[in-house]
């Protein structure tokens, strides 16, 4: 059978792989030309350097919203990179072959779980807890790391275990050969192997942690306020746009599209660093 | 599989495409205000019980985008909850078709029952922190609010008067959300649409007088605003036969049976 000869299916995936990268393209442009104007039209300065947001005065300053992005995921990163790399060890070097083979699709499918269950999950649980342990009004900082600390787990697991796998069995037999216990072969030679595509695990997470929306604005109470105790309730970037997108109009929606263009510009650069990193990975070998 | 299946499938699966999805309906389309979406749709179901040659969707997106769609055609008929329309709406025909009253909600174990109007002010201006300055419990005050652009917020703001929101209010972005929110943690206030206060919190009276459906029309309680639909041009066609069915006693009915008030009141 033969519909379409060699030429007719080269021209037809290139087609379609062009429109894949013409509709990022447009994205970006469609961001900076509703944003960028704004930005130069109220003054860089002013835009990420204030603390004021309030569109209905015609003020709109997003250091607290950046602010609050920033610990967020700082705050995600504390909690998340340091549980999935011990996961990804565990797995990797300790457990038997079937157990990981068993377990990391398991973890993968935590990807999986839409962000609203989790955002819903950190309001009913976690929200409370955290009102009754440690004060405030339990929709805070805390509980947006928390949230996204255990949603970046699967990145950097999953990430994690293939850099560990990838480091070749002689380095390790030759440790072993040496006289070193396991755990001396694990950070001693796998680790510092497999370090960039830890490294990039982790900053890809920290991407995911970034752009997430859903969840962060149902635990974390999204008052513009910069953090003073993890028990404040914060604002993300993302949750800005979220939240006014439906009302705005005029100068508020031009703001909350240059503020889409912080974040995006604040995204490529982690992307490109955990690109860089997982390239040094790929050199080595 | 030989090539004629192919066609063959091609062929009714463009049929269907083609006329699955015929016109042998008008359809109207609403969109815009939160507050107004569950009786809009409620009014629609009615509507279309009645007249089977017409579908009306509704779709929700806040008052901004009522407007906006409206404008932009997206929707033939806008929803806005607002004390007053933007500028933005000024090309755009509008209807009143009814009134919703704010109500001030506290969770229900809180032992509160009254607020006057300058200790609202107060405790969202920030002034006030704790349940206990104005004869509650010894606990601090969560202050919760809508988002910026919200029309809720801004009747609330406007009739209350002079409220710079404190900076660590909470923000939740619907009426569905901030009813969670105030449920969930015993020391929150809040407001809410009156049309959508349920057992899970409980309407505060706002110097004394009682956010009830006969004290929102007689005017006494003074937190309400109007709910427009908006049309581009002339109202006509089967949007104009929807809005004057919402107009009509029929309508009405529909609209205060479910907690909001009727287009002529106050």
């Amino acid at each position: 059978m033969k519909l379409v000869g060699e030429k007719g299916v080269k021209r037809i995936l290139m087609a379609v792989a062009f429109s894949a990268i013409s509709a990022l393209l447009l994205i970006t442009l469609f961001i900076i030309n509703e944003g960028l104007p704004f930005i130069f039209k109220y003054g860089i300065k002013d835009f990420l350097f204030a603390s004021d947001w309030n569109p209905a005065q015609g003020k709109f300053g997003i250091f607290p919203m950046i602010a609050a992005s920033l610990w967020v995921t700082f705050g995600a990163m504390i909690i998340g990179a340091p549980l999935g790399v011990a996961v990804a060890l565990f797995l990797s070097e300790y457990a038997p072959r079937p157990l990981m083979k068993a377990v990391k699709p398991t973890i993968e499918l935590l990807a999986a779980i839409p962000s609203v269950v989790y955002g819903f999950i950190g309001v009913v649980v976690l929200a409370p807890f955290i009102r009754s342990y440690f004060g405030g009004p339990g929709l805070s900082l805390l509980a947006g790391c928390i949230i996204l600390g255990i949603m970046i787990l699967p990145t950097v697991i999953s990430i994690s275990i293939d850099s560990i796998m990838a480091v070749p069995r002689s380095y390790r037999e030759g440790s072993l050969a040496l006289g070193a216990t396991t755990w001396q072969t694990i950070h001693m030679v796998t680790i510092k192997a497999s370090k960039s595509g830890i490294i990039a695990s982790i900053i890809l997470g920290l991407g995911r942690a970034v752009g997430e929306t859903m969840a962060v604005i149902m635990v974390s109470g999204n008052s513009v306020n910069i953090p003073h105790a993890a028990t404040d309730s914060v604002r993300t970037l993302t949750a800005n746009i979220a939240l006014e997108m439906s009302y705005a109009t005029g100068m508020h929606r031009e703001a909350l599209f240059a503020t889409g263009v912080v974040l995006f510009i604040g995204i490529i650069i982690l992307n490109s660093f955990a690109s860089v990193a997982l390239r040094k990975r790929t050199a080595k070998r | 599989m030989s090539k004629k299946t192919i066609y063959a499938s091609v062929v009714v699966l463009a049929a269907l495409v083609v006329f699955g999805c015929g016109k042998s309906k008008t359809t109207v389309t609403l969109a815009g205000s939160t507050a107004f979406q569950p009786f809009a749709e409620k009014l629609a179901e009615q509507y279309m019980q009645s007249h089977n040659n017409v579908n009306i969707t509704v779709q929700g997106g806040g008052s901004a985008v009522g407007i906006q769609s409206a404008n932009s055609g997206a929707a033939q008929i806008g929803m806005a909850d607002m004390v007053q329309l933007p500028k933005e709406a000024q090309g755009l025909t509008s209807v009143i078709v009814a009134r919703d009253g704010v109500a001030i909600v506290v969770n229900p174990k809180n032992p509160i029952t009254n607020l006057t109007t300058d200790q609202v002010r107060d405790i969202f201006n920030g002034k006030i922190t704790n349940w206990k300055e104005v004869g509650g419990n010894d606990a601090p005050i969560t202050v919760v609010s809508r988002e910026a652009g919200s029309g809720t917020r801004s009747s609330f703001e406007q009739i209350i008067g002079n409220i710079e929101l404190k900076k660590d209010a909470l923000v939740q972005d619907s009426n569905g959300t901030i009813r969670e929110t105030v449920s969930n943690d015993p020391n929150s206030v809040s407001y809410l649409s009156h049309g959508l206060v349920n057992e899970k919190v409980k309407p505060l009276t706002l110097d004394g007088i009682q956010p009830t459906i006969e004290n929102i029309v007689s005017g006494t309680y003074k937190i309400s605003r109007p709910i427009f639909l908006l049309v581009k041009g002339q109202i006509q066609g089967e949007a104009k036969n929807f809005i004057d069915y919402i107009l009509s006693p029929e309508g009405q009915k529909t609209i205060k049976d479910n907690g909001l008030l009727p287009a002529n009141s106050k």
